[in-house]
């Protein structure tokens, strides 16, 4: 999937979710009965048509198989894997941020470096594994490197989007007041594009866990990755599901952890919304 | 609070735009004078090049030709010298209320709390008191335009320029903000210059109404208001000053019309 358009993705969903879910709580009730009902028929089917358990175990095993190991993989595979996410999700941003700002302000980085980060992004990254195995050996670096690189893309894009996207009344205005271009960028163009930062924030930090696990592909000895990887060879199916499930609820709490950070640095966004349903007006204060 | 109010001078001022292959004529020579204190309203119709002239005057687009002094000395450059209110009340809807208003302050380099305790103190006579800490999304459209007049005051320029500050509001809401203002804007002590299409606007609120032709603009006529304050819509007089005004209007536009004609033929 090409990060940009899961950023657009990302911003049509967002769109739904505040037009019909909004105020209700009720976001996540769907898909959750989904999933039971889904986990459900799987099981009965699983069981119905006897399915080796070498090719589909049944939900009840991967629970099982999920419990019996549970102590290694909440333990140091967890928190081999999250770190190498987090590390790297912390270098794209910063790099992300850094680059996005100077795209924007400098007319030929944005003549020059924009493109060729847009087609940077139909190399798989998979690709480069060997090179950077040979280039930086199976210690940490390449990993974070990796990382780094799956998630720089749509933090970048957004940065740049956002600062690009601040009304141009807006600078007019502060222009009007007698505002120095820094003074612009940093109160008219910074602003506007932190609820666009979020937004590539939150691709980028579900990507971070995934990248981490293929990362350790390359070679590591300890990790989800490993940890799926090896259940895989030793044709222990029920294990690679509990490793992918394990990965799956890691990515949701980032997006999540994302989404509450969004909510405390941008309380005014929540407002927007509201006034456009007719809400929020002036006289329900005291 | 009160500033010195500056006597501003807009001389032969000439604007055109990039229009297709040519040029679209919008300022066709306009002059006229505001003096220290005085409340001065440009009327015309839309799309005559009001927002252009008082951007000009902001220094926010450049002149083709033509001159702008200040107190009678032509600035090194007009940016910064001039209050402006853009036509949408434009807050900016991530800083509360109080930031929305202290802005003009942080930009001239106040530090934020000082900036805040300035701003704070204006709250009351905007009656916008206990809405300080509120986003703008959560004020009605007369409290937005309070808030961003409270802004463009706070400036402390000694002129201030409003392009059409109540065009947004509904009519009842509109002639309570005309009314407020009239009945601010002498304590603000600012040289104030109003742009409107409403005539009665105008009246209600100015010393002096200055008249422009549709696009290419230029100044049709100036009319004096002597009238007494608190101004009555339904004044005699008062009525009989709107009459002239919009006759005026409509004879240019009618003139307009049958230049227009003439040049089809
Ligand atoms: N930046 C611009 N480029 C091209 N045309 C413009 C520009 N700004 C204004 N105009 C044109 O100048 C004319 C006057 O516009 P404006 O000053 O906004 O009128 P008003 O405020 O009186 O309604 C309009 O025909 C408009 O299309
Ligand atoms: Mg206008």
């Amino acid at each position: 999937m090409q990060p940009d358009v899961a950023l657009e993705r990302e911003r049509r969903r967002e769109r739904r979710r505040t037009a019909r879910w909004a105020g209700k709580g009720l976001a996540y009730l769907p898909p959750v009965l989904a999933l039971v009902s889904g986990l459900i028929l799987w099981e009965a089917a699983v069981r119905l048509f006897d399915v080796p358990r070498y090719l589909l175990p049944p939900p009840s095993e991967i629970i099982a198989a999920a419990r019996s190991d549970a102590g290694a993989l909440l333990g140091v595979h967890s928190r081999v894997t999250l770190m190498v996410a987090a590390a790297g999700l912390g270098c794209s941003v910063a790099a992300g941020v850094i680059l996005g700002a100077l795209i924007h302000r400098v007319q030929w980085l944005r003549q020059t470096l924009y493109p060729l980060l847009v087609i940077s992004q139909t190399i798989p990254v998979i690709v480069l594994v060997p090179l950077l195995v040979v280039w930086f050996g199976y210690g940490l670096t390449p990993k974070l490197i990796i990382v780094a690189i799956v998630c720089f893309f749509p933090v970048a894009v957004a940065v740049v989007d956002g600062l690009d996207r601040a009304d141009g009344r807006l600078v007019k205005l502060v222009r009007s007041m007698g505002a120095s271009p820094g003074q612009i960028f940093w109160k008219v163009n910074v602003p506007s594009a932190a609820p666009s930062l979020f937004t590539g924030l939150r691709v980028a930090a579900t990507y971070a866990v995934m990248a981490a696990v293929v990362s350790e592909w390359m070679g590591a000895d300890q990790g989800l990755g490993v940890y799926i990887a090896r259940s895989a060879r030793s044709f222990r199916i029920d294990r690679v599901f509990a490793g992918v499930v394990l990965v799956s609820v890691y990515s949701v709490i980032a997006f999540w952890l994302v989404d509450a950070l969004r909510k405390k640095a941008l309380p005014w966004e929540r407002l927007l919304s509201d006034h456009t349903n007719g809400r929020g007006e002036a006289g329900t204060r005291k | 609070m009160s500033v010195k109010a500056r006597e501003l001078a807009v001389y032969d001022i000439h604007k055109s735009f990039p229009f297709g292959a040519g040029r679209l004529d919008t300022l066709a020579g306009i002059t006229f004078a505001a003096g220290a204190g005085e409340f001065v309203s440009i009327v015309g119709p839309s799309g005559c090049g009001k927002s252009t002239l008082l951007e000009i005057v902001c220094g926010l687009i450049e002149a083709d030709r033509g001159t702008i002094t200040i107190d009678g000395v032509r600035p090194a450059t007009l940016v910064g010298q001039v209050a402006y209110m853009p036509q949408n009340d434009l807050l900016f809807p991530w800083r509360r209320v109080i930031d929305n208003v202290a802005l003009p302050l942080e930009i001239a380099g106040v530090d934020r709390g000082t900036a805040r305790r300035e701003a704070a103190a204006l709250f009351r006579l905007f009656g916008l008191e206990g809405f300080e800490n509120a986003y703008p999304a959560e004020l009605s459209g007369g409290m937005r335009q309070r808030a961003a007049l409270m802004r463009t005051f706070l400036t402390r320029k000694g002129i201030v320029a409003l392009d059409e500050p109540f065009g947004a509001l509904d009519a009842h809401t509109r002639r309570k903000m005309q009314q407020w203002l009239a009945g601010v804007s002498a304590e603000l002590g600012a040289t104030i210059l109003l742009v409107t299409h409403d005539v009665e606007e105008a009246l209600i609120l100015s010393d002096r109404v200055v008249v422009l032709s549709p696009r290419p603009a230029r100044v049709v006529r100036e009319f004096p208001v002597p009238l007494p304050r608190p101004r009555s819509i339904l004044d005699p007089a008062f009525v009989r000053l709107k009459g002239e005004i919009l006759s005026c209007l409509d004879a240019e536009e009618t003139l307009e019309r049958e230049v227009v004609a003439h040049d089809r033929k």
